[in-house]
């Protein structure tokens, strides 16, 4: 087994938790690697789809945006926008979201908007997007991002999307009925919400990573798992298909005027 | 009826200072020709709308014109922040800009309702989410049938769109293929649209029943603009130009290199340039 970086780490990890069966709407970045690792090697019916519309896309290379065009030529079919977040997203026929954040609380509520005060921003990120109606609409939801005392906190600045609230049943309470984060998928662990507190506690340490290494790069005080596991390490195949889609696209994406 | 103008003058009839304008394109076909000729006239005052705000939204705020921007991701998509817009926002620079800002779902749902000649649009939405709280236009009814609270959100009812699209044809019915975004909705929300496009032909025949196609009666004016989406794209033309937005970060980030950039490849040439811009693409 060649070596791996802890990002390929992540990535393929995450493409693991997903299966043919999945109607998954993608966000962009690392969700979107690791929905297309997966269908290109254990779920290769996995349905893909992009909030620009596109239903059931194959691209080959990453899309640097959620509307480039290698989206649309690939796709079962692309429906208008307002027909996306209307009839697919809030009809309920999406099983599962899959997001980033830039910053995450314990019990899976993600800021991508503000960093400090609202009405006086230290910084302004740009935004939620699809991600408020994502969270409450899909079926369930999966996080991926990098592990950071900044971007995992003991308090977000601001709650673009809601995830397990104060934990325990918060979600219920307000009358939601899909489930929520389900999976923290980092660079260093993978990580399930506790099946009463909803609080994300690690369950798979990456090869390599000690508790403290997650603890130093974690806002609040970390929970292990009682049966803490070591993720199994990436396949040849794994890798070598990440590292494949990756060159693509930087053949893809790094020139202009076509070439 | 439709007219067959110049942008120049296509902007200067249906463009004024003060109004609520939406440059509409969801990543594909956005309009940056048109964006480019307003900024050109020095259009003040405005308040735009647009789901994702990013590059021409970028240089018309940072030009100054814009008092208000109604949205819900303004990033520069795949790439990282509006710098620009950041800096008005953060800094008030070149002036203070005032937000309204919304989830990807209100938005789309807003148009919907503006183009059903509705006054606001319902939606499961924002629940948890704390846009709620800092943002009035964001607020909830009752279903009379079930109970159930549901958001509402006021219908867009800009006063002009502008969306850049493949086809016309010699009537003025317009083509939109690929990623269509809202922009059909976007046409039907406002009260006067302006659409510039790769390619006039003749007629439409033969073309597959449920293409999505504007009626010339929808639209004001129609101008002849090949390449007038880029660096975004027009699926069938050309491709997105991702070198170009990833060059727009860096531009962006300084002022008085934004300031150059703006006088050299805005400021100082016309919509031909864009014809060019796209070769190779």
């Amino acid at each position: 087994m060649t070596d791996f970086t802890p990002n390929e780490m992540m990535t393929i990890a995450a493409a693991r938790a997903l299966s043919n069966d999945d109607v998954c709407f993608v966000g962009i970045g690392a969700p979107s690697a690791a929905c297309n690792v997966a269908r290109l090697t254990h779920a290769p019916d996995i349905t893909l789809i992009y909030e620009s519309g596109t239903i059931g896309t194959r691209p080959s290379v990453l899309p640097l945006s959620i509307g480039d065009g290698e989206l649309c030529e690939t796709a079962l079919t692309t429906v208008s926008v307002p027909e996306m977040f209307r009839y697919w997203l809030q009809g309920g026929r999406i099983t599962l979201g899959f997001l980033g954040a830039a910053q995450l609380d314990r019990f899976g509520n993600i800021n991508t908007t503000v960093i400090g005060d609202y009405f006086k921003p230290k910084v302004r990120l740009p935004g939620g997007g699809g991600a408020p109606e994502i969270a409450t609409s899909c079926g369930k939801i999966f996080i991926t991002m990098k592990q950071a005392v900044r971007g995992l906190v003991e308090k977000l600045d601001f709650y673009t999307s809601f995830g397990h609230g104060d934990g325990g049943d918060h979600r219920r309470r307000l009358g939601i009925r899909t489930a929520g984060p389900a999976l923290l998928i980092t660079d260093l662990a993978v990580w399930e919400p506790d099946p009463e507190t909803k609080e994300f506690t690690v369950v798979s340490l990456h090869r390599g990573v000690t508790r403290q290494m997650v603890q130093d790069t974690c806002g609040w005080t970390v929970r292990f798992s009682d049966r803490l596991e070591e993720t199994p390490q990436p396949s040849e195949l794994e890798l070598g298909t990440l590292r494949d889609l990756q060159r693509r696209t930087e053949l893809a994406h790094g020139g202009r005027k076509g070439n | 009826m439709t007219k067959f103008q110049s942008l120049r003058e296509a902007v200067a009839e249906n463009l004024h200072d003060g109004d609520t304008a939406a440059f509409e394109g969801f990543t594909h076909l956005i309009p940056h020709a048109a964006a480019h000729e307003a900024i050109r006239q020095g259009r003040k005052d405005l308040t735009l709308i647009r789901m994702t705000p990013d590059v021409i939204y970028d240089q018309m705020i940072g030009m100054g014109m814009v008092k208000k921007v109604i949205f819900s991701y303004a990033g520069n998509p795949g790439v990282g922040l509006l710098r620009r817009m950041r800096d008005a926002i953060e800094n008030a620079f070149p002036r203070g800009l005032e937000t309204v800002e919304h989830s990807h779902a209100a938005m789309a749902n807003a148009y919907e309702a503006g183009a059903s000649g509705l006054p606001c649009a319902v939606l499961r939405g924002y629940v948890g989410a704390g846009l709620k709280a800092v943002n009035p236009d964001i607020r909830s009814v009752a279903c009379p049938f079930t109970g159930e609270e549901l958001a509402a959100v006021p219908a867009h009812r800009p006063d002009v769109a502008f969306i850049h699209a493949q086809k016309a044809n010699r009537k003025g019915d317009v083509l939109i293929e690929g990623i269509v975004g809202v922009q059909k909705e976007v046409v039907l929300a406002a009260r006067r649209a302006v659409v510039t496009v790769e390619e006039i032909v003749d007629d439409f025949e033969g073309l597959h029943p449920n293409l999505c196609v504007l009626p010339h009666w929808t639209v004001k004016s129609v101008v002849h603009v090949p390449g007038g989406a880029h660096p975004s794209y027009a699926y069938g033309y050309y491709a997105r130009d991702n070198a170009a937005y990833l060059e727009w970060d860096k531009v962006s980030a300084d002022r008085a290199l934004f300031a150059e950039w703006m006088k050299t490849n805005v400021l100082g040439v016309g919509p031909d340039v864009f014809a060019a811009r796209v070769k190779g693409l």
